[in-house]
């Protein structure tokens, strides 16, 4: 038997390619390194994270916390992270919304919304994101009337638009009566208290008064209230299958709870409605016509995502599911709720979570039309002022990533939470 | 003798079913007014899709002016009536949403690309057309080089045209395709080294993975265009297209090497030690009998990435680089056709052709979808 030569060896083998690896991933790093010093020297630039202290001096058009242009440019990193957490999470919640309904509505047994609901999942996911966001805001929201002509959004309006349908059917022979009806009801139901313009959306602002934290403390009482009823109806129905309705209760508690405690001190919160005085609004707060833009644009664009994800984990349970459930005497609304809808979150869950990733990082492309995100304000405006360019970006990426990997493993863990229990 | 009793001797013709049950009006009832709920949703679907196509229509052709010459072509005071799309503006701006700033004299040489790519491109997407291998090596290997001198120009006697002249789709389909050929390669060796028994080279291949994926590609796109020039040598000055092709090829190169090692996986281990035992060794193995088999499984997912490709090259207008939404973008900002119906006319235009693209390419991964799935008996 002849001996093997070294170099055929597979330890050897390994342990060779493996250094030839780390040997050009470290010869790539200092190459690298040694390029940023001659190049960072060549333009001037300091390597370092000092210019984090330096005042920022440029204002920022939507700023969740106190900010001035004296503040540091740390203070913008932390402006533009919580903007995108802003639209990120609203838009997360309104995308769940529209997808779940869009998706149910392509399962729909009624053929004409079920290809509506196809349609819409077609077209939006055949456009680029960026272009739809360019257009809600160029050519929605930008083309929106100037303030005194805004447009109210409300039920005054869609009364009017009703009073206005049937006064067109009169010529039909429908009773005048009726329009008559709609603007009455239009008249006693007053002016709506949002409006859209071109400087954005105008809603009523909510003012805290004194004593508002006890309605806070209130509506935080009422979650815990809830978790603790969840927990004990599901004990109770364990062991004695009764059920209880723990949807009303909860949505009594959650409403009821903070409206009682507030008659109770004295309605320390109010509403003050915008109003319009000659040129422009006086009251009321006004969205920026950047994160309208953007929060549509995501919102319908992620739903078409989601409305698929949902599809496909309903069609995922088996129709036996739903058949023996109804041989069980179960009824419809119950099949759903307690046979086909968690068995259908199961296969939901791990994509889902992908698409709120998925907006969470496109919603970065808030740049393009000027919200002031994490990208544009840090990545973009303070780039261009102090050229750190390795730092910043560095900065940037890290955050995304760690939202990223802090998402994918909670994502791990819920996963390991509901597996199927299968036989042992 | 007379009996009473009567036997039928033939069977008698099936009847109809009730006319409730078959034909339009049961279809009508069961698919759209079956309850009061089903009636409520049909009426508000249609009114939605009236709602929707009705002013569609009437924008892009009843009311759209289709020849002028200037913004007052398309202005309600000249036109005396409502006005829709108006079209000679996309007209005024076509060479310029194609083709950028390309030298009018030589955009020849992009249309030449463009047949050369198509002739190349459908026999490889027909199934039943003969000359696969050869057609794919021309397509992948020999058109990109090709292109890249047609375009790029400085040989063979054509004037040089520099990529800050490049805009509109060509610069769109340029980038989505290079970030085609640049990807899958990538993709196929990062798939190949995170499945690998090397725990460094596996590992590496993880970070890098994860990494790409995990970052937005905006970020991406800042990175190639701001931070990368500092780690180059001071001598190479990178072309700013170079620079945002990196940052995709990279970007997708990682999206694209999950969606193989879907295809990797999906491989039974026989195959691998049948390889084995034939004597083929790691990359014989690869070559000859896994990549073929995974790659066709993943052809779909492919498809689909390719089109993510597409649809995310816009986002190469916020580094300056004008492709077709960045044309249109400059183009409202044109004094001359400043309309209050020019916006929505340009989105309208864009949007058709960006739909219609990425509609056939997924139709097309559906079909092969469709057909690979018939193929395979498990």
């Amino acid at each position: 038997m002849t001996k093997t030569a070294f170099y055929n060896n597979p330890r050897f083998r390994s342990a060779f390619y493996q250094l030839l690896v780390l040997a050009a991933v470290i010869w790539f790093g200092i190459e690298f390194a040694i390029n940023a010093r001659a190049n960072l020297e060549a333009q001037n630039v300091r390597f370092g994270f000092r210019f984090l202290n330096d005042p920022a001096s440029f204002g920022i058009s939507q700023t969740l916390i106190s900010y001035s242009e004296q503040d540091t440019y740390t203070r913008v990193f932390l402006v533009g992270l919580l903007n995108t957490l802003l639209v990120s999470v609203i838009g997360i919640i309104f995308a769940t919304i529209l997808g779940f309904f869009i998706g149910l509505a392509r399962l729909s047994p009624n053929w004409l919304l079920a290809r509506l609901a196809g349609g819409y999942v077609e077209l939006i996911r055949n456009l680029p994101l960026l272009f739809q966001i360019l257009f809600w805001y160029v050519a929605v929201l930008l083309a929106m009337p100037s303030p005194r002509q805004s447009l109210g959004v409300g039920l005054q309006p869609l009364f009017l638009a009703a009073a206005d349908g049937f006064a067109y059917l009169q010529y039909f022979g429908m009773p005048e009566s009726i329009a008559q009806w709609w603007r009455g009801l239009a008249e006693w139901i007053g002016p709506p208290a949002v409006y859209i313009n071109n400087r954005g959306l105008i809603m009523p602002r909510a003012i805290f008064g004194e004593g508002s934290g006890i309605v806070v403390a209130a509506f935080a009482l009422a979650i815990f209230a809830i978790i603790g009823l969840r927990s004990w109806a599901r004990r109770r129905q364990d062991a004695t299958g009764k059920l209880f309705p723990v949807l009303w209760t909860s949505l009594v508690l959650l409403i009821g709870l903070p409206v009682l405690a507030a008659l109770a001190v004295g309605a320390p919160v109010s509403f003050e409605a915008p109003e319009l005085r000659g040129f422009n609004f006086v009251g009321g707060t006004r969205v920026i016509p950047e994160f309208t833009a953007l929060l549509v644009a995501l919102t319908t664009y992620t739903a078409a995502f989601i409305a698929e994800v949902v599809r496909a984990g309903v069609l995922a349970v088996p129709k036996g599911q739903t058949e023996a459930a109804m041989a069980l005497g179960l009824r419809r609304n119950t099949t759903l709720r307690l046979v086909v809808i968690p068995q259908a979150m199961r296969v939901i869950i791990p994509p889902l979570t992908n698409q709120y990733l998925n907006l969470t990082k496109n919603s970065t492309l808030a740049v393009a039309i000027g919200y002031p995100d994490l990208v544009a304000v840090f990545a973009g405006t303070t780039l261009n002022q102090t050229h750190q360019a390795i730092e910043i970006i560095a900065i940037t990426m890290a955050v995304y990533l760690a939202i990223s990997l802090i998402t994918s493993m909670a994502m791990n863990l819920y996963n390991a939470r509901i597996r199927l229990s299968e036989r042992v | 003798m007379t009996s009473a009793t009567f036997v039928r001797q033939q069977l008698i013709a099936p009847s109809n079913p009730p006319a409730s049950s078959v034909g339009t009006p049961a279809w009508l009832r069961q698919k759209l007014f079956g309850s009061a709920l089903n009636a409520a949703a049909t009426v508000i679907s249609a009114l939605i899709l009236a709602a929707l196509i009705w002013p569609t229509v009437r924008f892009m052709f009843i009311d759209a002016v289709w020849d002028g010459s200037s913004r007052v072509d398309c202005l309600e005071e000249t036109v005396k009536r409502p006005v829709g799309a108006c079209w000679p503006f996309i007209a005024a701006k076509f060479a310029q949403f194609m083709y950028g700033f390309y030298p009018a004299d030589q955009v020849w040489r992009v249309n030449l690309t463009y047949v050369v790519g198509l002739v190349l491109l459908v026999p490889l997407l027909i199934p039943r057309a003969p000359w696969k291998t050869l057609n794919a090596v021309l397509f992948f290997g020999v058109f990109p080089v090709a292109a890249f001198y047609l375009l790029v120009g400085g040989r063979f006697g054509l004037p040089h045209v520099e990529t800050r002249q490049w805009g509109g789709l060509l610069v769109t389909l340029v980038i989505t395709f290079a970030g085609i050929i640049g990807s899958v390669p990538l993709g196929i060796l990062l798939a190949l080294g995170r499945r690998s028994s090397l725990p460094l080279l596996r590992w590496f291949c993880v970070v890098f993975i994860e990494f790409w994926r995990g970052v937005p590609l905006i970020t991406v796109l800042f990175f190639a265009t701001y931070m990368l020039p500092f780690f180059l040598p001071e001598s190479w000055k990178l072309d700013p297209l170079a620079r945002v092709l990196i940052g995709v090829i990279l970007f997708a190169g990682a999206y694209m090497s999950e969606v193989i090692r879907g295809g990797l996986q999906a491989i039974p281990r026989g195959q691998f030690e049948a390889a084995r035992a034939l004597g083929l060794g790691y990359w014989k193995m690869m070559a000859f009998v896994v990549l073929p088999q995974a790659l066709k499984i993943v052809i779909p997912g492919m498809v689909n990435s390719f089109i993510a490709l597409f649809k995310d090259t816009t986002l190469v207008l916020i580094v300056a680089i004008f492709d077709l939404l960045g044309q249109l973008r400059a183009a409202f900002a044109d004094p001359n056709w400043a309309t209050p119906v020019t916006v929505l006319t340009g989105f309208a235009f864009a949007g058709v052709i960006y739909f219609i693209i990425s509609f056939v390419i997924s139709r097309y991964a559906l079909y092969v979808e469709r057909r690979l799935s018939t193929g395979v008996a498990h």
